[in-house]
C-alpha cells in the first residue's frame, strides 16, 4: 500500500475511504501525474476535468458528454503525452473527414498559427518592452503597473497629436505652401479685432530668446503652437476646407477618444473589482497564495519582496486588532473621535482654501506684471512668468505632507488611511488647475473702464486671450518637466550618495529614496489633465506632452534603478491599475468642464484664431448645419430636439436599472450557489460515511468473505496512518 | 517559413504548439534553455523522442526559479515521478502553465498541487504553515503564523471541514485579484 497515495481523512472517528473518493469524477484532475501502476487500485494515468480518457475500470462514460463544450487541448491539466493522446482521440472522433473537412481544418490551423505569429510580432513592437521587463524583474508588478500606465499615456498623447495634426495643422501647412484664395471672413472690423504684434523688435538680447522659449511669448507666439495663428477659412482650388469646424470637431474627437480608450482599458479591472467587493474579502488568502511575485529573479528584489510581504501580513494582523478595538468603542470615545475628525477636516478645508487663495493671488500678480511689459532682470522676469506654476507645485508638495500628518490623528484603519489621503491629494491637484483657470478668466474679463470689455473680454490687455491661456498651459507643462528633471538630478542622486557614503543617524533615518507609485501617478494625471485642457488653446501641446513623458520614462527608470529601493509598503498591482485609470477619468471629466464652458459660453476673441466671425466657438455648428442639405438639416435638428433627448435619456435610465437589477440577481444566485456547495460537501462526507459503514458490515460478516480481507479493496482501515496524519 | 532546424520534426513542433501556449520560436528557445541546464545529458536531436530527465537540483538553479520559495514544489508538481526530475515535455508543460496565456482555471489546479505539501489533496493547516514559513523565511512568530493560517482557512473554507479542498481553493482564487499576475514566470 503506497503511503504516498491520495488518502482522505475527513474525520478522526469515521473510517477512511480513500478509494471511494478517488473514484469521484471531481477528484480526477487533482491526482499526480504518475505512471499507472499495476495494482488493483485504480491509478489514473489519464485525468481530465471530463473523465474522457481515464483508464478507470468503472468510469465507463462516453468520452465526451453530449453538449459539453470541448476545451482546447492546451488548457487541460495533463502531461504532454496525455494531451497528445487526447488530441489524437479528438481527431479520430471527428470521424472520417472528407476532403473538404480536412482542408477546412488545416486552413483554420494555419490561420491560428498566423494569428499567433502576428500577435507575437506585434508584442515585439511594443514600446519599451525590454525596459519594462527589466523593471518587472527587479521591482515586481506594483511598480511595473506605473510604467505600463506611463506607456499608455504616451500612446494616448501621440494619437491626440496625430488627430490634431492631420485635421488642423496639415491643411494650414498645405494652404500656406500652395497658391490659393483665402476668404478672410472678418465682417466687422472693430477695435476688438486689432492684434498688435508682440514679437521683440530691434536688438534682441539672447536671454530674451530663452524667456520666449520657456514662456511661449515673442517669436513663439505667432506659430502653429498657439490658437491665434490659425486662420478662419480658406479655399483650396478644388474644395473648401472649413477650418473652424475641423478645429472644433477634432477637439471633441480627442476628448471622446480618450474617454473610450480609458474606459475600455479599465473594463477588465472594474469587473474584477466588482467581484472583489463582496462581503468576505479575503486579504489573508490573497497574500498567502497570490502574494509571491514569481517574476522576481533578482536576489535583492526577492529579499525586499519577502520583507514587504512580512510587513503586509503584520499590517493586516494589526488591522484586525484595530477593527476589534473599533468595534468595542464606547459612546464617549466615538463622540470624541467624530468631533476630532470634523475639526481636522475643517482644518484640511482651511488649508486647501489658503492654497487656492495663494494660487489666485499669484496668478493675478503674474498677469499684472506681464501686462505692464516692463523690462527687468532675466531671472526675475522668468520667475514672474512662472509664478502660478511655482505656487501650484509648492502647494502640491506641501499638502501631502500635511495630509499624512493629519491622517495619523484621525484614527482610521490603515487601508482606509491610504485611500483617503490619496483622495485628498487627487482633489488638491485637480482643483488647483481649476483655480488657476478661474483666476485667469477673472483677469481676462476684468475691466477698469466699461468700454474695455464691450467685446466680452478685456481686448486692450488681451487681444487674443486664447493664445494667452495656451501660453499659461504651455508654461505649466514645461515647468512640470523641469521640476521632474531637477528633483531627479538634484535631490535623488545626492540623497543616494549621502545615504550610501555617510552613515550617521540622520541619514539612516532618512533612508534611501522610495519609489512612491501613488504620488508619481498623481503627477502624471495632473500633467495629462493640463494637456487635455490646453490642447484646445495650444494644438501642439499633445506632441510636447508625448516628448515630455518619453523623457520622464527614461528619467524615472534611471532614477529607479540606481537610486530607489522598493517600498516596504507595496502598492498592489491589480487594484492599482483600476485606481490609476479611475483617477485619470476624474481628470478627464474635470478637463472637459473648462473646455466645454469656453467653447459654448465664452466669446471667442475677435482678433485672432479660427472663430473670429462667430459669437462663441460653438456657433460654427449652427452655421454649418444651416448650409447643409435640407433633408439632412431637418434630421439633425430632429435629433437635437427635446423629444429625442428626453426619450434617449429615459431609455438610458431603463437600461441602467435593468443592468443593476441583473447584477443584484446574480449576486443572490452566487450566494445560493455558495451555500449549495457547502451543503454538497457535507452531503458527500455523510454519504461516504454511511457507505463505509454499510460496507464494513458486509466485510465483517464472515460467511461471505473468508479471511482474505485485503481483496475487499475498499474501506480498509489504516489506523496507523490515521494517527500520524490527523 | 523555412526555418531549418533539426531539433524537432515538424510534426513534433505542431504537437507542441497545440498542447502548450508557446509558438515555434519559443519552443525552440525553451529547448535551448533545457539543453543549457545539462549539456552532457540533453541531446540536441529530439526527433526520436529520447527519454532524458534533468534532475531537480539543476532545474531549481535556473535564474527564473532560483528566488522562488516554492521552486521545489513547483518542479515536483510537474514531474512524473514526483521527485522533480523533468523530461523536456514536463519542462515545456511547466512553463506553459506558468506563462501569461494560461487560463486561470488551469493555473488554479496546479497552484493547488503546489501548495499541498503532504499530497493529500487538501490544503490543511500544516500545509498553510509550511507555505507561510517558506514565504517569510520563518520571520513571523508562531502565534502570528497560527493566526494567519486560521484567518486564511476561515476566509476560504466553504464546507466547514477546517481545510481547503480544491473547490474551496478554486473559489478563493477566482476572487484573488493578484493571482494571475503573480503566478506567472516569464521565460
Amino acid at each position: 500500500m503506497d503511503a504516498s497515495d491520495a488518502v482522505f481523512f475527513p474525520d478522526r472517528h469515521a473510517p477512511a475511504a480513500p478509494l471511494l473518493l478517488e473514484q469521484l469524477p471531481s477528484y480526477q484532475s487533482l491526482l499526480y501525474r504518475r505512471k499507472s501502476s499495476s495494482s488493483t487500485r485504480r491509478r489514473g494515468s489519464g485525468r481530465g476535468r471530463q473523465p474522457s480518457i481515464s483508464s478507470v475500470k468503472w468510469a465507463e462514460q462516453k468520452p465526451v458528454h453530449s453538449g459539453e463544450e470541448l476545451r482546447p487541448v492546451r488548457e487541460l491539466p495533463m502531461s504532454m503525452q496525455e494531451k497528445r493522446r487526447e488530441q489524437q482521440q479528438r481527431l479520430q472522433q471527428g470521424g472520417a473527414l472528407s476532403g473538404w473537412g480536412v482542408w477546412s481544418v488545416s486552413v483554420r490551423r494555419s490561420l491560428k498559427r498566423m494569428k499567433e505569429d502576428g500577435a507575437e510580432a506585434l508584442a515585439a513592437l511594443q514600446l519599451w518592452r525590454a525596459d519594462i521587463h527589466l523593471i518587472e524583474g527587479m521591482f515586481g508588478t506594483g511598480i511595473l503597473s506605473y510604467f505600463s500606465f506611463l506607456r499608455f499615456v504616451v500612446l494616448l498623447n501621440f494619437v491626440m497629436f496625430l488627430l490634431m495634426f492631420v485635421f488642423v495643422m496639415l491643411p494650414m501647412i498645405i494652404s500656406s505652401r500652395t497658391a490659393h484664395n483665402t476668404t478672410d471672413s472678418r465682417t466687422n472690423v472693430s477695435e476688438c479685432s486689432v492684434y498688435p504684434d508682440t514679437s521683440r523688435q530691434g536688438l534682441v538680447v539672447f536671454h530674451e530668446h530663452i524667456t520666449d522659449l520657456l514662456s511661449g511669448t515673442g517669436f513663439l507666439e505667432r506659430t502653429y503652437l498657439f490658437y491665434g495663428f490659425y486662420k478662419p477659412e480658406f479655399i483650396h482650388p478644388r474644395f473648401t476646407y472649413n477650418l473652424p469646424l475641423a478645429y472644433l470637431l477634432s477637439t471633441i474627437c480627442y476628448l471622446l477618444l480618450s474617454l473610450v480608450w480609458i474606459v475600455k482599458r479599465s473594463a477588465s479591472g472594474f469587473k474584477r473589482k466588482l467581484v472583489q467587493d463582496e462581503d468576505r474579502f479575503q486579504s489573508f488568502c490573497n497574500k498567502v497564495f497570490a502574494g509571491w511575485d514569481s517574476c522576481i529573479s533578482n536576489e535583492t528584489a526577492a529579499r525586499l519582496k519577502r520583507s514587504s510581504l512580512l510587513y503586509e501580513l503584520k499590517t493586516d494582523l494589526e488591522e484586525e486588532r484595530i477593527k476589534r478595538k473599533m468595534a468595542s468603542r464606547t459612546r464617549s470615545e466615538k463622540l470624541r473621535i467624530y468631533s476630532l475628525r470634523t475639526a481636522l477636516n475643517l482644518f484640511v478645508i482651511a488649508a486647501l482654501g489658503t492654497c487656492f487663495y495663494c494660487i489666485y493671488r499669484a496668478t493675478v500678480f503674474s498677469q499684472r506684471k506681464q501686462a505692464e511689459a516692463q523690462k527687468s532682470m532675466f531671472l526675475l522676469e522668468l520667475v514672474v512668468e512662472y509664478l502660478p506654476s511655482i505656487v501650484i507645485t509648492l502647494a502640491n508638495f506641501i499638502t501631502p505632507l500635511i495630509f499624512n500628518i493629519i491622517i495619523a490623528f484621525e484614527d482610521y484603519s490603515p487601508a482606509f488611511e491610504i485611500r483617503f489621503t490619496l483622495m485628498r491629494c487627487v482633489f488638491m491637484r485637480l482643483a488647483s488647475i481649476g483655480v488657476l483657470l478661474f483666476s485667469l478668466w477673472v483677469q481676462i474679463t476684468s475691466c477698469k473702464q466699461p468700454e474695455d470689455c464691450h467685446c466680452g473680454y478685456n481686448h486692450q490687455v488681451y487681444p487674443c486671450w486664447e493664445t494667452h491661456v495656451g501660453q499659461e498651459m504651455y508654461k505649466l507643462v514645461i515647468f512640470d518637466l523641469l521640476i521632474v528633471a531637477a528633483v531627479t538630478v538634484f535631490v535623488e542622486f545626492p540623497r543616494k550618495m549621502v545615504v550610501q557614503h555617510w552613515r550617521c543617524g540622520v541619514t539612516q533615518w532618512l533612508g534611501q529614496q522610495e519609489f512612491s507609485v501613488p504620488q508619481n501617478v498623481l503627477e502624471m494625471v495632473y500633467g495629462q489633465t493640463i494637456c487635455w485642457i490646453g490642447a484646445f488653446y495650444c494644438p501642439l501641446l499633445p506632441a510636447i506632452n508625448t516628448v515630455k513623458y518619453v523623457l520622464v520614462f527614461y528619467l524615472k527608470k534611471v532614477s529607479l534603478v540606481t537610486n530607489c529601493r522598493p517600498s516596504t509598503r507595496p502598492f498592489r498591482a491589480s487594484s492599482s491599475t483600476f485606481f490609476f485609470l479611475a483617477v485619470l477619468l476624474i481628470g478627464l471629466a474635470l478637463a472637459c468642464v473648462p473646455v466645454i464652458v469656453s467653447i459654448a459660453e465664452i466669446p471667442a476673441s475677435r482678433a485672432c484664431g479660427p472663430f473670429v466671425s462667430f459669437q462663441s466657438s460653438w456657433q460654427v455648428f449652427p452655421q454649418v448645419i444651416s448650409q447643409l442639405h435640407p433633408g439632412l438639416r431637418s434630421f439633425l435638428l430632429a435629433l437635437a430636439s427635446e423629444a429625442c433627448a428626453v426619450s434617449f435619456f429615459v431609455i438610458t435610465c431603463l437600461g441602467m436599472f435593468y443592468v443593476i437589477a441583473l447584477a443584484g440577481a446574480h449576486k443572490r444566485v452566487i450566494e445560493q450557489l455558495r451555500d449549495q456547495l457547502a451543503m454538497e460537501g457535507r452531503d458527500k462526507r455523510f454519504l461516504i460515511q454511511k457507505l463505509c459503514q454499510a460496507q464494513q458490515v458486509c466485510v465483517r460478516s464472515p460467511q461471505r468473505f473468508g479471511g482474505k480481507r485485503r481483496n475487499a479493496g475498499v474501506c480498509v482501515q489504516e489506523p496507523a496512518l490515521l494517527e500520524t496524519q490527523a | 517559413m523555412g526555418n531549418k532546424q533539426t531539433i524537432f520534426t515538424d510534426e513534433q513542433l505542431d504537437a507542441y504548439q497545440d498542447c502548450t501556449f508557446f509558438t515555434r520560436k519559443e519552443i525552440l528557445r525553451l529547448h535551448g534553455r533545457y539543453h543549457e541546464l545539462a549539456p552532457h545529458l540533453v541531446p540536441m536531436d529530439y526527433t526520436n523522442d529520447p527519454d532524458v530527465k534533468v534532475p531537480l537540483a539543476l532545474i531549481v538553479n535556473m535564474p527564473e526559479l532560483k528566488e522562488n520559495p516554492f521552486r521545489n514544489r513547483i518542479v515536483e508538481s510537474f514531474s512524473e515521478d514526483g521527485q522533480g526530475n523533468l523530461s523536456f515535455n514536463d519542462f515545456v508543460d511547466m512553463f506553459s502553465v506558468l506563462s501569461e496565456m494560461a487560463p486561470r482555471e488551469l493555473k488554479a489546479i496546479y497552484a493547488f498541487k503546489i501548495y499541498d505539501f503532504n499530497v493529500d489533496n487538501y490544503i490543511c493547516k500544516e500545509d498553510l504553515e509550511k507555505t507561510l514559513n517558506k514565504l517569510t523565511k520563518e520571520e513571523l512568530t508562531p502565534e502570528e503564523v497560527n493566526l494567519v493560517c486560521e484567518k486564511a482557512i476561515e476566509e476560504a473554507d466553504l464546507d466547514g471541514d477546517n481545510k481547503l479542498s480544491f473547490a474551496d481553493f478554486e473559489n478563493m482564487i477566482s476572487r484573488a485579484p493578484d493571482f494571475l499576475s503573480t503566478f506567472h514566470i516569464r521565460i
